[in-house]
Order: structure tokens, then C-alpha cells, then sequence
């Protein structure tokens, strides 16, 4: 089974990615005021980029190519989602538990969860390294640069 | 000229050995080199993480770091290519392919001589271009106004998107989402919010140092996690092993001043960026040579070429970036961003404006390059054990290291936000095939773009061809005229390309390039 999006049928999407972005830009940026050439207002400049990346979205999905039907099947790179939710969910964890809970607890999960993320780290191994960073984060960051935030905060910061 | 010129460099030297100034340029030399080792982190990353900590110091000192970041880390990003055929940089990935059979036959220590010899022979090559250069630019710079300075940034940016490796019409798509990006705030003009989403922290603009990290730290790890596996060489190089032979120096010569000429022509040309540099070196080395079938088995030459022509246009980049405010490639953006972030505007007048800081990285490059020279030697045994360290350590340290990095640049969390953003905008993007450094490059220059086209079409009163009116904007019509001849000829290829694959009778459907 081929994937739904392959080498071959990349570009209709990215073209059309490109084709919304620039709509959406374009249209946004009408609701400015448009103003003349000689006198432009705010809104003249993302409409005309927005109308500029939809024509080159049109002519990305223009040349996209459907797959030959005997194409060889391609050996795509399985979608990585241990790896992926991972560092997104370390980058989020940082922001809420800095915001909540103070530096230490936020160094400590940023490095630990995107840590966990990789298959040949071990929960040790991963406590170990967040605890090096903890250690950075006090020593360089807080006490050495100074740095203004709480290392540990109580429910608001 | 060339008196005032040298006169202006001797000063340079003052600023430049001025211990405070002396120690930042150090200090920048040996993270940037580094950095440049360790696997997965190139000098875009290493600039950025360092970013903000420069915001807080003086802009001399500032810019001589972050300089000496961008070319230590071209040094070490070599060693990594040649012992373990890891490019961790993309420019270095033609090093690849006859440094590491070198390093396989055991002569890993001279490909390193090699380059370290080829790399300051270059490096000189390009300080002295820049030296000689520079006041030819101040002479003309005093007769640009508005139109010229947006043909020459639309010329940059259309360089910047088409010759980046992949498809040009991708390339260009990504620098107009550059642009739309560098939109995002306050108009300066009217002071109408643009594209805020209601957020307030995004009237101030998109953080560059979030952009930045996110493009090109989170992204990069997205794409490599549980795909990167550094297989340790455990392989010893000895100082002694790094000494070439004289028939090796005379045998890397000429490629090496071959390689220096194509760093320079490239260098010079805005918006080239560095891979196509080493690769069209390599390309030409292997043209020339009387026995192109050793190229990829460890040809000498295969190495020096290619690395000399990163080094000279290391060098050479600097003088469209500071003179024009033209960044050639992601990495000159970031440098361009920090010295508007400094409030100095790059430009024509940069060099008379700012004389002590322009001669001062000049001096310094000379300074840094030879510091280089002599930290790589001994230090090379340690640079073989980090290139060691594992990606799995590697990649957790750098996210925190890119968190709190973002989080300093205005102490507030919600840059951790943007960059968490940018990072999987900029992974959907690299697995559509768009190449993301073009999105820096149009940041960066979108709102001087902006602001230079309203001012020319106020002063032409909303006539568009004032731009080629040659008698009286002959600089703009020039550079327009190669934007357009530049389109019209990457159009050209594509279709040519596209006609040839027909030919081939590829599957039908398969040829349909429309660009």
C-alpha cells in the first residue's frame, strides 16, 4: 500500500498548502486598508504577497506528478510518533510548568520528556541527563547570568 | 585608496585586539568550532542559541562573537565530514565523499592538515577581497535611494530562494512566507496591528531568535530523532599525523586557489548559499583533473577544492550583508538580524557609519582564523571525542538549551510558543520538499523591503517604472534586469530539463514542470 502522501503526489499538497496560505494572507490583508501605489496602506503589501504565494502554490501543484502505476514502491521513512510527541510535548511541558511550577521542575521535564523520545535512552539515562541540565540552568543561567525568573514557583508565577 | 584602506584596517587591528573585543572573538571561535563538531548542530543553531546573549553587550564585541561562531563552527563541521562522513553541515557534505575514504585508508590526519591549510589560505584570500572591495562600495553607496536599495534586496531575495537546493519556485514560496512572516506587527507606518491573532506580544514582531531556533533546531530534530545513529570511529589522530607531505601541499595548490576563486565569485553573488559553492568546486576539480576517476575514493584534491571555497565565501558573504544589508545565505540573515537588533542599520553606509566596527571584523576574522589554526591542532584529539558524544545526550541538552535561549530574549515564555510553532511548520515544510532557510532570509528582509518599495513608489508617485528608468536609476534597472534575467533563465533550464526527461519517454505525465 502506497502512503497517501509519496514522493510523487508531494507537490499537489504542498502547492495547495502554499495556494491557502496565500489566500488566507491575501484576504486578511484586504481588511487592512489597501490605499493607492503611490499612497500604500497597511494592507497593500500582505495582499500582494498573499496573491504572489498563491499563483506560485498554483504552479508547485501544476507540477506535481501523479505516480506511475509501476513505480517502484518507495521505502518511506516510518512516521516517528514516539519521537515526534515527544519534543512537542517537552516543549509544551516547559512552558506550563515554568509558567506554574518554576525553572527546576520545567528544566527537569524539557530534557527528560524529549530525552524519552529517543528508543535507545533508558529512564536512567534520561534522569541523569535532566538533572546535568538542572544543574546548568542554576549554576550558568540563575546564579551566573542572572537571569530573572523564579526557580521554583507556587501555583501563578 | 588602497592607503586609506590599509590605514582603516591598521585601525580594525586596534579595535579588534582590544582585550574585551579580543576575548568575545575567542570565545565565539572555539564554541562556534565547537559546536561545529558536535553532530546535528550547525552554525545556524549555534548562532541562535547564542543569539540572545549578545543582546545585552556592546555591538562590537557582539558581532565579533557571533562571527567568529559562524566560521569556527565551518572549521569543525569539516572534521566531523572527514572522520565520520557525517556532514553536519550541509556545505561539508562534498567533503564527505574524499574525506572520509581518506580517513578509511588511514590519511585522515592529512585531509585535516589539508583543510586547516586550505581553509586559512582561503579565509586570508577573502579578508584581503573584502579589504580592497569595501571602499570601492562606500563610493557608490551615497547614490542609493529607496528604488535601488529594494532592487537589490528583491535581486537578493530571488537569489536566496532559487539557488537553494531543491525546486526555485518552492524556494521562492518559502522566501514570500518569509516575507508574510516578517509582516506580522506593527505597521510603522499607520500603526495598524498586522496578523497578530490577537496576541499582543506579536505587535513587537516575531521573535528572530524563535524563528530561528525553531526552524532550524526543532525541525532538525523532529527529522532526525531515532534516525541519527553516530557510530563512534574510536580512530586516534595525531598531531604529527596532520603535518602533510610536500608533494600532498603541491598536489592541493592549485585546487586549493581553484576552490578560493569559486568561494569569492560566490561569495560575492548575493543569495547564493554555501552548498552550491562546494559543490559546483568539487564539480570543477573534478573537470580539470587528468584522473577524475580517484574522485570519490579519496582524491586530495576532492577536499582542499571545496573546502577553500566555504572559507572565502565565509569571508566574502560579509561584504553584500554589511554593505548592502543583503544576507547571502540563512546564516548571514541571523548576523544581519543581530546588527539591526544592535540598531545598526547594514547598508551603504555601514562602512563610513560604523568604520571602527566594519575594520574591527575584519581585523578579527584574520585574528580568529589564525586562533583557529592554533586551537585545532592540540585540540584536535578532544574534537575526535566529541564528535563521540551520542545524539540522544545531544538533542535533549540543545531543546532546553533553545527554550531558556528563547525565553531570555525578552524574558517572557511566550517565545517558547513561536518557537514550538516554527518548528513543526518548518517539519511540515521540509517533508513537503521546501527548503526552510529562504523563510529566514525573507523575514528578515521583508520589512526593509516593504518599507523601501512604499518610499519609491511615494517619491515616483505610484509610477512602477521608475525602477527602469535607466537614466535616472541606472543601479536599479541594473539589478531588476538581472532578477529578471535570472527568473527568466532558471525558467529556461526547468523547461529544458522538462523537455529532455520527455524525450527520454519517461512515463507519461512524469515531465509536466510548469514553472
Amino acid at each position: 500500500m502506497r502512503r497517501p502522501i509519496n514522493q510523487y503526489n508531494k507537490d499537489y499538497y504542498g502547492g495547495a498548502l502554499m495556494i491557502f496560505i496565500g489566500l488566507w494572507a491575501a484576504i486578511q490583508g484586504s481588511t487592512y486598508q489597501l490605499g493607492t501605489l503611490s499612497r500604500m496602506g497597511p494592507g497593500f503589501f500582505p495582499t500582494a504577497l498573499g496573491v504572489i504565494l498563491a499563483v506560485l502554490g498554483i504552479a508547485i501543484a501544476l507540477g506535481a506528478r501523479s505516480a506511475p502505476k509501476d513505480a517502484p514502491e518507495e521505502k518511506a521513512l516510518a512516521p516517528e510518533w514516539r519521537g515526534w510527541s515527544c519534543i512537542i510535548g517537552s516543549c509544551v511541558a516547559f512552558i506550563v510548568i515554568a509558567k506554574w511550577g518554576g525553572f527546576v521542575p520545567a528544566t527537569f521535564a524539557i530534557t527528560f520528556i524529549s530525552a524519552m523520545g529517543d528508543r535507545d535512552n533508558s529512564v536512567k539515562d534520561a534522569t541523569l541527563l535532566s538533572i546535568a541540565m538542572v544543574v546548568i540552568c542554576i549554576v550558568v543561567f540563575w546564579w551566573a547570568l542572572k537571569m530573572p525568573f523564579q526557580l521554583f514557583a507556587w501555583g501563578t508565577a | 585608496m588602497i592607503e586609506q584602506a590599509l590605514s582603516d584596517l591598521l585601525k580594525g587591528f586596534d579595535v579588534a585586539l582590544q582585550p574585551h573585543n579580543f576575548l568575545w572573538s575567542f570565545v565565539g571561535v572555539l564554541v562556534g568550532n565547537l559546536i561545529g563538531v558536535l553532530p546535528g548542530l550547525g552554525p545556524l543553531s549555534a548562532i541562535s542559541i547564542l543569539l540572545p546573549l549578545t543582546f545585552t553587550m556592546h555591538p562590537i564585541p557582539a558581532i565579533l562573537m557571533l562571527a567568529g561562531i559562524f566560521y569556527g563552527s565551518q572549521y569543525g563541521g569539516a572534521i566531523g565530514a572527514i572522520l565520520l562522513n557525517l556532514p553536519c553541515h550541509p556545505p561539508h557534505a562534498v567533503t564527505c565523499l574524499d574525506g572520509y575514504p581518506m580517513t578509511k585508508a588511514g590519511k585522515g590526519g592529512t585531509a585535516l592538515g589539508i583543510t586547516m591549510i586550505a581553509s586559512f589560505f582561503a579565509a586570508s584570500f577573502g579578508i584581503m577581497v573584502m579589504i580592497f572591495a569595501s571602499p570601492l562600495l562606500v563610493e557608490i553607496a551615497f547614490k542609493f535611494g529607496p528604488a535601488e536599495l529594494f532592487s537589490i534586496m528583491l535581486l537578493g531575495l530571488i537569489c536566496g530562494g532559487t539557488m537553494s537546493r531543491g525546486s526555485p519556485v518552492k524556494g521562492v514560496a518559502m522566501t514570500v512566507v518569509g516575507l508574510l512572516i516578517g509582516i506580522v506587527g506593527t505597521d510603522v507606518n499607520s500603526g495598524v496591528a498586522r496578523f497578530t491573532f490577537g496576541f499582543v506580544e506579536l505587535t513587537d514582531r516575531v521573535e528572530l531568535v524563535a524563528l530561528a531556533l525553531g526552524l532550524f533546531g526543532v525541525t532538525e530534530f523532529l527529522r532526525s530523532v531515532n534516525r541519527m545513529h553516530v557510530v563512534g570511529s574510536g580512530m586516534r589522530v595525531r598531531i604529527r599525523d596532520m603535518r602533510p607531505s610536500w608533494a600532498e601541499l603541491k598536489q592541493s595548490f592549485f585546487p586549493m586557489l581553484r576552490g578560493t576563486l569559486v568561494g569569492t565569485a560566490f561569495g560575492a553573488m548575493p543569495g547564493t548559499g554555501p552548498t552550491i559553492t562546494t559543490f559546483v568546486a568539487y564539480a570543477i576539480e573534478r573537470k580539470v583533473s587528468k584522473t577524475p576517476e580517484r574522485f570519490g575514493y579519496g582524491a586530495l584534491e576532492g577536499v582542499a577544492s571545496p573546502e577553500a571555497s566555504s572559507h572565502s565565501k565565509t569571508q566574502v558573504d560579509f561584504i553584500p550583508t554589511m554593505s548592502l544589508g543583503i544576507p547571502g545565505d540563512a546564516v548571514m540573515a541571523l548576523i544581519l538580524g543581530a546588527l539591526i537588533i544592535q540598531g545598526i542599520q547594514p547598508g551603504p553606509q555601514l562602512i563610513t557609519e560604523h568604520a571602527d566596527l566594519f575594520w574591527g571584523l575584519i581585523a578579527s576574522f584574520w585574528i580568529g582564523n589564525i586562533l583557529l589554526v592554533i586551537l585545532n591542532v592540540p585540540l584536535i584529539g578532544l574534537w575526535v571525542k566529541v564528535l563521540q558524544v551520542p545524539y540522544r545526550y545531544m538533542f535533549p541538552c540543545a531543546m532546553f538549551f533553545i527554550a531558556i535561549g528563547v525565553y531570555s530574549t525578552n524574558n517572557s515564555l511566550f517565545e517558547v510558543n513561536e518557537v514550538l510553532v516554527f518548528g513543526v511548520v518548518g517539519a511540515i515544510f521540509m517533508a513537503l520538499d521546501f527548503p526552510v532557510a529562504p523563510i529566514l532570509l525573507g523575514y528578515v528582509l521583508g520589512p526593509l523591503v516593504e518599507e523601501n518599495f512604499r518610499r519609491a513608489m511615494l517619491l515616483s508617485r505610484g509610477d512602477l517604472t521608475v525602477f527602469f528608468q535607466a537614466h535616472t536609476h541606472p543601479i536599479a534597472t541594473t539589478f531588476l534586469t538581472i532578477s529578471i534575467l535570472l527568473v527568466v533563465g532558471q525558467l529556461f533550464f526547468a523547461a529544458r530539463a522538462a523537455h529532455r526527461e520527455r524525450k527520454l519517454k519517461v512515463p507519461k505525465g512524469a515531465a509536466a514542470v510548469v514553472e
